[in-house]
């Protein structure tokens, strides 16, 4: 099974970077945006599937600590894009 | 090999390929569709289930463990905020000025 895990880890890092051209030539600020949640999103599960080859069960906690990083890396982008500040009332 | 590991095996790889199946419609989309709404439609979509489908099966995978539970939380929280992080994006999008893109046909009858 570890060479199954290997190659869907491989494909999703493929995936991944398949990714990144929409966040170097994406028209706007929000597709990037939208691109990089993608691409963590990927990194997570690529995570998770090291952890699972390797054995090492403390990469579960660092993909969960990145996996948190990653909705509040989009809050905050949605936010201030909306309101123009990070901190303070919404309006 | 017995039953219940066949079972296992078998569950992991179907929900395995589901999941990564899902995962590369996401970026076809991403790279493919001509506006930001369009693109977000697929890739939260396909992120949510894809990932959520990767992790149910390795959850499946590991067997009952304590690292088994950290996987369940992994994937509710992917479940969780992957469609709330699309709708705040998608949000300050529109009210930053953004309007969904149309198609010239449809503009031509409107």
């Amino acid at each position: 099974m570890d060479g199954f895990f290997w190659g869907i880890a491989i494909f999703l890092l493929v995936n991944a970077f398949a990714c990144l051209y929409r966040a170097y030539a994406g028209p706007t600020v929000v597709d990037r945006v939208l691109a990089v949640n993608i691409i963590v999103t990927k990194t997570l599960v690529v995570l998770v599937l090291l952890a699972m080859v390797f054995g090492r069960r403390m990469l579960l906690d660092v993909a969960l600590v990145y996996g948190l990083l990653n909705f509040v890396l989009t809050i905050a982008a949605g936010r201030f894009l909306e309101t123009g500040k990070l901190t303070g009332d919404w309006s | 090999m017995s039953t219940t590991e066949a079972t296992v095996s078998a569950l992991t790889i179907v929900f395995a390929v589901i999941g990564t199946l899902f995962f590369l419609v996401g970026t076809i989309g991403v790279l493919r569709l001509p506006d930001f709404f369009c693109r977000t439609h697929a890739a939260t979509k396909c992120d949510t289930v894809g990932a959520g489908s990767l992790l149910l099966a390795l959850a499946i995978y590991n067997g009952p463990d304590v690292s088994t539970l950290k996987i369940v939380v992994l994937a509710g929280l992917v479940l969780l905020s992957s469609p709330t992080a699309g709708h705040a994006i998608a949000r300050a999008a529109y009210r930053t000025g953004f309007r969904p893109w149309v198609d010239d046909k449809e503009r031509e009858r409107a």
